[in-house]
């Protein structure tokens, strides 16, 4: 049983997460007036990078994004199987790692500048997500996703600002303008693929799964704090996610890329006051 | 005599016999031999007493204690010298004041006090004597082979390598004695000697930065001396003993924290804690094996391992309260000031400067759940660090510098090193090695028992180190420039401690569920006379095994894939002006430059100056709250 849970995790999670990056770019492009491609068009694209000829500039860079995606697989298998959100978030971490790591094993400068940024980015955010797990343990006394989704009220009620704060950084998480320095998916960025510039062909493919893992892992824990021991509620959970996904589409359309400064101020920022009043509020009434 | 003095004297005498030895290569073998002995001395102890402790006292303690006495006076007599000597007249005043109030004590007060047990081996001094006995003899053994290449790439410094090794082992006796001692003024007596020890290491090469920084390290910790002196003093006229475990057992109320914050005071002096952290950072002068030393096994280690035991009285109160936000104003401003070091020493002092606030941190918040991690803590941050200091150490051999700007070329040269140093890095901060582990349990005791400060702290602090670690790592796999380096041999005196240590690194992650189940809980069980409970839930632990296993795996894995894998190689993108090598590009008007990448330090951001003044002043504003409540709480 446990087996199959895992095995239909690790097929659908990145078909989801795949379709939903359709949906993105057939929005994105309505948004810009234009028709936009398929929904099917990123597997389409992934199907077409595995059948390109994969060049390297060294033999060991390519070890890190499949190294990458393992991780982001065995994290989307702990946090759907209801498992401990906190180990879940630092696989996750240890699979965003290995990604940088790539990135300055290619030694190219423009993957270089990437990792770098990335590097940034994920220092921004990180506070963010381990005070969204805080807050959740919290609200529940559990790490565990299973006994905070069965919980009598949903987290939202008690992390409303923690919720804020989580959306912010997730602008960083999903790759979204205006937070996304390291690499963009569009390659006019000035440090042109950014992190990926000396990828292609399978590795790039896997990094592109890599990320509809990533999007799906963001959006469960947009999730968690929704769902709770009522059925319908699951509902709502999933309602919650696309809105939620569908905000970051238009911020992603609507803001310019910021500097460095910027994001790490503001996501400090963010982070420091809404993260920290909330749970500091809700010591005081526990 | 049985196996436990055996233990504390060896490395004494083994001091002695190595600093009369003046034949190189006669020395280097007993220093070998003596490093192989400490080591298995420790296992044998350890095996002995591990299951059922021992606590015992000395026939002729009268004796000892006349014997300490005589050691006292005469090493008081060379600091007060040496003091006047370099014109460090603080030195003098504090050695001058510490050593009168002991021996007024000694002769006028002490009479009556009957010490009933000298010497405690408990599970927590069993793993102490652990992390020392193994952690501090690799790196006397590592020394051997350092310090041959130091003499020879350093020859402008007088060679005193006798005097060098006998500290080392000096160091070793004073801390087995250190964690064995429940007298009181035994444990001072032995806190003292690692403070001597730390100085003449730390001015080994007698350069004159060496002897600045000496002097700071001696009178940041004789400072703490005269706070531990005076709790002894206290101590010993209030409650009439002199044994720790006694006064441990104590209730917590306003009188009995004045001592205790005294010997707060004292551990956070030894253990670096800001604003008394300067001193560590000096200590980097010193050949590295003094480093390695004072970072993982000794030293900065007696301070936390002072507050464990002083635990159970400061939980919940001011006292422990105010140690606590020291702690944490010290684990967040150096892993946000580590950022901007490139210097790999700098670093790693940053990093453990951070990570013995943390051990702070949890030590006193007092549960038993952030006990746990306060000790695994200790055991998995002596053997990273340890490690990381040596392989440092051995880079610098071998590339000529220590700074990471320049270790990109280290895979190049030694593959092997880098490996290693890469373990040792992912063990300070990855999941699924031991800090992680650690932290993890312990942001799970703060948030229980309501720390929410700490926790937050935690949470920023977490994310500075990632970044500076990662940093790091990205260099050391980036293998630039590889073409202009040739490669080096390891010497095998080098080689094996790091090779034993990179292993010890991987080991403890897997073996940390046997630590906890018997050591620790038995431990915490017994000081708190409730049942401890097991912090990491049982899947949890499995699941990061898988996680350990697929990081040992993974690689293997794909080893031979790139044997029969006919993948083109391409030129790495320099917008279309690579000249082909990788090393360089077309520049203007027809010039080739060298390609030359650079990490971010941030320095507008995380720059030290400014970072150090504000939280030097923070901490120092803490401890005179500190006092201010312990004088509030007495009227």
């Amino acid at each position: 049983m446990t087996l199959l849970i895992t095995l239909a995790i690790v097929i659908l999670t990145p078909l989801a997460g795949g379709l939903l990056t359709g949906l993105d770019r057939i929005i994105t492009a309505r948004m810009q007036g234009r028709q936009g491609p398929p929904l099917l068009q990123p597997f389409y694209d992934v199907i077409k990078l595995m059948n390109k000829e994969s060049m390297q500039v060294n033999t060991m860079h390519r070890f890190f994004v499949y190294a990458a995606l393992v991780f982001a697989v065995f994290t989307a298998v702990i946090l759907l199987s209801g498992g401990d959100i906190l180990l879940a978030i630092f696989a996750l971490t240890l699979g965003s790692v290995f990604f940088v790591l790539g990135g300055y094993a290619s030694n190219s400068p423009y993957s270089t500048i990437g990792s770098e940024r990335e590097l940034l980015q994920i220092m921004a955010y990180e506070p963010m997500v381990l005070l969204t797990c805080v807050g959740l343990y919290y609200t529940n006394s559990s790490f565990f996703i299973r006994d905070i989704i069965s919980s009598k009220l949903p987290a939202i009620i008690y992390l409303p600002g923690v919720f804020i704060g989580l959306v912010f950084i997730l602008t960083f998480k999903l790759r979204k303008s205006p937070f996304d320095l390291s690499m963009s998916h569009h390659g006019h960025q000035e440090i042109v693929k950014g992190i990926t510039t000396e990828y292609s062909g399978k590795d790039l493919a896997v990094i592109e799964v890599t990320h509809w893992y990533e999007v799906i892992i963001s959006l469960a824990l947009v999730y968690v704090f929704f769902a709770f021991a009522m059925p319908l509620s699951h509902l709502f959970a999933v309602m919650a996610c696309l809105i939620v996904y569908f905000f970051e589409i238009i911020i992603d359309n609507s803001e310019a890329r910021v500097k460095w400064q910027q994001a790490l101020n503001s996501a400090w920022i963010v982070t420091g006051v809404l993260g920290t009043v909330n749970l500091i509020i809700l010591s005081y009434f526990r | 005599m049985n196996a436990i003095s055996l233990l504390i004297l060896f490395p004494f005498v083994a001091a002695l016999i190595i600093f009369i030895t003046k034949n190189d290569n006669v020395r280097n073998v007993m220093v070998r031999l003596s490093a192989v002995i400490t080591a298995i001395l420790t296992l044998a102890v350890v095996f002995l007493y591990f299951n059922d402790g021992i606590t015992y006292t000395y026939s002729h303690e009268t004796a000892i204690d006349a014997c300490i006495m005589v050691i006292e006076i005469l090493v008081a007599a060379y600091i007060i010298s040496a003091g006047i000597k370099n014109k460090k007249y603080l030195v003098s005043i504090f050695s001058f004041m510490q050593t009168t109030l002991i021996l007024w004590f000694e002769f006028t007060q002490k009479n009556g006090i009957e010490v009933g047990t000298g010497i405690v081996f408990d599970k927590l001094s069993a793993i102490m004597v652990l992390v020392v006995g193994i952690v501090g003899s690799l790196i006397c053994l590592y020394a051997v082979g350092y310090m041959k290449w130091y003499h020879i790439h350093h020859s402008n410094y007088k060679d005193r390598k006798s005097f060098f090794f006998a500290i080392l082992f000096l160091f070793l006796s004073a801390m087995f004695g250190l964690v064995l001692s429940n007298n009181l003024t035994w444990l001072y007596f032995c806190w003292e000697l690692t403070t001597l020890c730390s100085f003449l290491l730390i001015g080994y090469t007698q350069t004159k930065e060496a002897n600045n920084n000496a002097f700071r390290a001696l009178v940041i910790n004789l400072g703490g001396g005269i706070a531990f002196a005076a709790a002894i003093v206290f101590i010993g006229m209030k409650y009439d003993t002199l044994e720790l475990s006694a006064f441990i057992a104590m209730k917590p109320g306003a009188i009995v924290m004045i001592p205790v914050f005294l010997l707060a005071l004292a551990a956070l002096t030894k253990s670096a804690q800001l604003p008394f952290s300067s001193w560590l950072l000096g200590a980097m002068v010193a050949p590295t094996p003094t480093s390695a030393l004072l970072h993982s096994a000794t030293m900065v280690k007696a301070g936390v391992y002072l507050i464990i035991r002083l635990a159970p009285l400061l939980g919940d109160s001011s006292v422990g309260r105010i140690v606590t936000l020291v702690g944490g104003v010290t684990f967040l401003a150096c892993s946000l000031m580590a950022i901007s070091q490139s210097d790999a020493k700098k670093i790693l002092a940053y990093s453990t400067i951070a990570n013995l606030g943390l051990i702070v941190i949890c030590a006193s918040v007092g549960t038993q759940e952030s006990l746990w991690a306060a000790i695994l803590l200790i055991i998995f941050h002596a053997v990273s660090k340890s490690l990381l200091f040596i392989s440092v150490g051995s880079a610098e051999h071998q590339i000529g510098s220590r700074d990471v700007e320049n270790m990109d070329v280290l895979l190049g040269v030694s593959k092997k090193l880098a490996f290693f140093m890469l373990i040792g890095i992912a063990g300070m901060f990855l999941a699924p090695f031991g800090m992680l582990i650690s932290k993890w349990v312990a942001m799970k005791a703060f948030i229980d028992s309501d720390n929410i400060v700490t926790v937050i702290i935690l949470a920023y602090g977490s994310a500075a180190t990632l970044f500076y670690w990662t940093k790091w790592m990205g260099k050391l796999v980036s293998k630039a420039n590889a073409k202009d380096q040739t490669k080096h041999k390891f010497h095998l005196d080098e080689e094996l401690p790091i090779i034993i240590l990179a292993i010890l690194v991987v080991v403890s992650c897997f073996g940390f569920p046997l630590v906890s189940k018997y050591a620790l809980i038995p431990y915490l069980t017994a000081v708190f006379g409730k049942d401890a409970i097991y912090p990491i839930n049982a899947g949890d632990v499995k699941l990061m095994l898988y996680m350990l296993s697929m990081l040992i795996i993974l690689p293997i894995g794909f080893i031979p894939i790139h044997r029969w894998d006919k993948r083109r190689i391409a030129p790495i993108y320099m917008a279309g002006e690579n000249t082909g090598d990788n090393e360089s590009f077309h520049g203007a008007i027809g010039t080739t430059r060298k390609v030359e990448l650079r990490n971010w330090y941030m320095e507008s951001y995380f720059g030290i100056k400014r970072l150090s003044f504000w939280s030097d002043i923070i901490a120092v504003a803490i401890l005179v709250v500190g006092v201010i409540l312990l004088i509030g709480g007495l009227t």
